[in-house]
């Protein structure tokens, strides 16, 4: 054997297992796009206080559900609704009671054009633009909250041929901020994360729209893994609540 | 249930324009590379290659910056008056196209290299124009290469995601082709319709390709002597 592979072998089997501390556990999280970027914050944080580590998987929330329903080895499930939650409760992948709102959603209009808009509702009435993306609200409550904003105003059939999907609020942002889409409906939290230009921004009223309750539930995999748990609690505790509400969601 | 066959005359729609298109933009590249002896010939072999080993997002990404209004192909065509071309049938095709290209290059530049020079000076003997050598000549002689190179631009086009997801926008009887079709209905937990169309692409899928390997069994039998 030669010298390199020793060392090597040295070092997996000698060394690695005493830096892993002995009750630090891992989480696996299932997590709405739009709540990437509070949740990459809230990830130290959580480490830091419990020595617990977390591993993320984005996507849109109807995305992670069909996963969930198909085995995925998620243990906690933060969705952009309540309805998926509620849902995993009831076809028994998630444990009943561990069910809480974690943040509620805001929905915006956005471009990274500035000055594009300045009344927002005549903006969409005119419909003076090649593309507005939204999420797909199949699968996207940020997408569904946007159809029941162009509903409202009376626009979504004959805005439907500009409308342009992104598969999750993610993707629709990157539609926006590439500018391929004019305007497009995202989540405030996104546009809080947004380095670049400042674009032109309409903060939809909230009555516009069913409420975003954005709930996470503890799924059957994470029962057991005090991991899983103790982010649960974290995710209530002030140090969260004020990352959440630092991207611009509510908190309850 | 009522089958939504929109996605599927768009599939066929895409695959269709994109073949014919890449087959003209083709066959002239192909003819080049089989004859030439330039330096940067193997350069320009490695980039229409570079959609073989390219993952679709490379290329996504690429085109979405490429294709935006202030990027660089973007302010092209919006002076052009063709306006942007992502989220629109155009933008899909020009992705194909790209996405497609070393299918119908390569075996195009098999099929001339296996012919070699002889027969087009053969027929330079008899008086034959290039042109004229090029059309009665060689294309008919290359018949297996542009059947490979046409069955394999079709059905790889049918066959994309990665590139539509990323530049389609998902739009109904615009970009909403099959695949992205498929995705969304498993994604949205419809499975009847998602099997549907999944096993449908199955069934074609396979059936391209047994009718061209049984095709050109036939056609290299009957050139044996």
């Amino acid at each position: 054997m030669n010298r390199t592979l020793r060392i090597v072998l040295a070092t997996l089997i000698g060394i690695a297992p005493s830096h892993v501390p002995v009750k630090a556990e891992e989480v696996m999280i299932a997590v709405a796009a739009n709540f990437i970027d509070a949740s990459r914050e809230i990830a130290p944080l959580f480490e830091q206080a419990t020595g617990h580590r977390t591993r993320i998987s984005y996507g849109s929330t109807g995305k992670l559900y069909s996963q969930i329903e198909h085995g995925a080895p998620f243990e906690l499930f933060l969705a952009a609704d309540t309805q998926r939650p509620i849902k995993a409760e009831e076809e028994g992948l998630a444990v009943p009671g561990s069910r809480f709102v974690y943040a509620k959603g805001r929905l915006v209009l956005w471009s990274v054009k500035p000055g594009l808009f300045n009344n927002a509702e005549r903006f969409l009435k005119e419909g003076a633009f090649d593309h507005l993306a939204l999420a797909n609200p199949k699968t996207a409550p940020y997408g569904l909250a946007a159809h029941q904003v162009m509903n409202r105003l009376g626009v979504l059939d004959g805005l439907t041929p500009k409308l342009v999907r992104g598969e999750s609020i993610a993707q629709t942002f990157q539609f926006v901020a590439t500018g391929n889409a004019e305007a497009g409906f995202v989540a405030l939290a996104q546009i809080k994360e947004w380095a670049g230009e400042a674009g032109t921004l309409w903060e939809i009223p909230p009555h516009y729209y069913a409420p975003i309750d954005q709930a996470a539930v503890l799924l059957k995999k994470g029962e057991a893994n005090p991991a899983a748990i103790a982010y649960l609690a974290f995710l209530r505790s002030d140090t969260a609540r004020e990352v959440i509400e630092r991207y611009g969601y509510g908190v309850e | 249930m009522t089958f939504d066959w929109q996605p599927v005359w768009l599939t066929l729609k895409l695959a269709g324009t994109t073949t014919l298109l890449l087959l003209i933009l083709g066959t002239p590249i192909a003819w080049w590379l089989a004859r030439t002896h330039a330096w940067y010939k193997q350069a320009l072999s490695a980039v229409v290659a570079l959609p073989l080993v390219l993952p679709p997002t490379v290329l996504g990404f690429y085109l979405l910056i490429m294709l935006a209004p202030d990027g660089p192909v973007g302010r092209l065509t919006q002076s052009l008056g063709i306006g942007t071309l992502p989220f629109t049938f155009e933008g899909l095709v020009f992705a194909s196209m790209l996405y497609s290209l070393p299918f119908v290059v390569q075996p195009l530049q098999n099929a001339f290299e296996a012919l070699g020079p002889r027969p087009a000076e053969v027929a330079a003997t008899l008086r034959a124009s290039p042109w004229d050598r090029f059309m009665t000549v060689v294309i008919p002689l290359a018949r297996p290469g542009f059947l490979t190179a046409s069955v394999l631009a079709f059905a790889h086009t049918v066959g994309e995601f990665g590139v539509v997801l990323m530049i389609g926008g998902n739009i109904p009887g615009e970009t909403r082709v099959l695949s992205v079709a498929i995705y969304d209905y498993v994604e949205t937990l419809e499975y009847d319709q998602a099997h549907l169309l999944a096993a449908g692409m199955l069934a074609f899928s396979f059936l391209v390709l047994m009718t061209l390997y049984l095709v050109n069994g036939r056609i290299s039998r009957s050139h044996q002597p």
